[in-house]
């Protein structure tokens, strides 16, 4: 539901200088999605998303929550209240890195990280993520990658992904890129594995048994 | 006994040297080991952020050519130096053992392919067979050239340790130092032993990740370490090749050496730094090379 007004049309006539579009910034509980915490809690295999005491002791862990639109701490209210475009659209499950620091202290044994993964599928298979946010087409192009060649070879992966996002990075890092190749660190060469079919079936029939399911 | 070795795609790459100087490590100490037939990329965090199942599924591929590989052994342990490896394959196998409607349907999707899975197999961080199969005693028994004097701080990173590895203290661990210690050197009492380094975070979200690794390295040097030791491709890649930029952001002269800490024992028991993969490093640790044996090369 658009929340915006469109304060141009109060303004007197000529006069839209200094007016600025207003939003509501408090959510109707109507507008709240009510099954959200439920598909999440059932994604990151029944988490126990209701006991969490909200205690912090996960933000405070986290390396990185003070670059997060929300903490960890935030974002498992908001899964409990239903806020899920906030939740999916924010910049906090694609800044976690997975370092498990708020599994590995949370009071009630709460696996964040894994609530963390649920959120990134969840919004990769919604289609509402930040399209060119580096995480998440790096996941992506590392996904395709597996899929086609068995292996991972991080040079063509890195190069695709900043093509994909900002490929003034190459530039910025192209003298890293050449001492890497100089020691033998970096290849452009694309790693795979022998019996490349064997893993591309394994896969296909992970989908049969899905469409099994589904049907 | 045999042990399978899963390198996994950055020891093949970035993480050259820490495959190049592992396996001599092992060598040195009788560890018998063999490279995984036809394994593939555990999945990483970036599989199980596209999709979970083909994820988990990914990962048991590797655990099932195992089986194949050592049907006939008693044991079936794979070391995964990687700590991303390790954590990945070590949560599949954990996953599958307590979940039988998901194991029974990668098994049947893995039996489709000619593959079978019992779940006969443990994943073993080189750290844990180090010190808990051979032992510190024995290493320390196979120095040549013990590292008199170096200060170490040993950096763990993140997925080594936590959440389910069980082999060491999740909040203290100390595997790391103990090899420190059994090879001369002296290991640098210090608070970020686990703390994160940022993982992809510092090449792709630079203003994220670079702070990470410059508290770290900055602790390390305020601790007058000589050199960080890791056990991690991407820890090691961070705090090593962004020390430049680091540098430039926050206008510091941080010049620390970041090794593996394979590399430190391998000096110390007296192979080549060429040999250890050691001439792949940005930073060359001059002061451990000058350590072993008075500055004298003796290196075999």
């Amino acid at each position: 539901m658009d929340t915006t007004i469109d304060v141009k049309a109060f303004a007197p006539s000529g006069a839209t200088n200094g007016y600025r579009d207003i939003h509501r910034k408090i959510k109707y509980e109507s507008e709240l999605n009510k099954g959200f915490k439920n598909r999440v809690a059932e994604l990151s295999h029944g988490e126990k998303l209701y006991s969490c005491i909200q205690c912090g002791t996960c933000s405070a862990a986290c390396p990185v929550s003070h670059y997060m639109d929300y903490t960890p701490r935030k974002i498992i209210q908001m899964v409990r209240e239903g806020f899920k475009s906030e939740v999916l659209s924010s910049s906090t499950v694609w800044l976690c890195a997975s370092c498990y620091a708020c599994t590995q202290e949370c009071p009630k044994g709460i696996k964040i990280t894994d609530v963390m993964y649920a959120l990134k599928r969840e919004a990769i298979s919604g289609g509402i993520y930040p399209k060119r946010f580096p995480s998440a087409v790096l996941a992506g192009s590392f996904f395709k990658q597996v899929l086609s060649f068995g292996r991972n070879s991080e040079g063509p992966l890195l190069l695709k992904m900043y093509m994909k996002t900002n490929p003034l990075m190459l530039f910025k890092n192209m003298k890293l890129g050449f001492k890497l190749w100089k020691t033998g660190r970096l290849s452009l060469k694309t790693e795979k594995t022998c019996k490349k079919g064997d893993l591309k079936k394994l896969l296909s029939d992970i989908d049969k048994q899905r469409e099994e399911v589904t049907l | 006994m045999r042990y399978l070795y899963y390198p996994g795609c950055s020891l093949k790459c970035t993480g050259r040297s820490y495959e190049e100087s592992l396996l001599p490590v092992f060598d040195e100490l009788k560890i018998d080991y063999v490279e995984l037939n036809d394994w593939n990329c555990c999945g990483a965090t970036a599989y199980m952020a596209v999709d979970e199942a083909k994820a988990f599924a990914i990962a048991s591929r590797n655990l099932a050519l195992a089986e194949e590989q050592f049907k006939n052994e008693k044991e079936i342990n794979i070391i995964a130096p990687c700590s991303a490896c390790y954590m990945v394959l070590l949560k599949t196998k954990n996953y599958l053992d307590s979940n039988k409607f998901e194991l029974a349907k990668i098994k049947a999707a893995l039996r489709e392919s000619g593959l079978n899975y019992e779940g006969k197999v443990r994943i073993r961080h080189p750290l844990d067979v180090l010190v808990n199969d051979l032992g510190v005693k024995e290493i320390a028994k196979a120095v040549k050239y013990p590292l008199k004097g170096i200060k170490v701080a040993s950096y763990y990173g993140c997925q080594t340790v936590r959440p389910i590895s069980t082999f060491d203290d999740a909040r203290d661990p100390h595997t790391m130092d103990d090899l420190v210690k059994a090879i001369g050197a002296e290991p640098v009492d210090w608070p970020l032993k686990t703390r994160c380094c940022g993982a992809s975070l510092t090449g792709i979200v630079e203003k994220v990740g670079l702070p990470l690794s410059y508290v770290i390295l900055n602790e390390a040097a305020k601790r007058r370490a000589d050199v960080v030791a890791t056990s991690c491709p991407l820890c090691q890649f961070n705090l090593e090749c962004y020390q430049t930029n680091i540098n430039t952001k926050y206008q510091s002269d941080l010049r620390i050496g970041v090794v593996y800490f394979s590399q430190l024992m391998g000096l110390a028991l007296g192979i080549s730094p060429k040999k250890l993969g050691m001439d792949r490093l940005f930073i060359k640790p001059e002061i451990v090379y000058k350590a072993v044996k008075g500055g004298e090369t003796v290196y075999v």
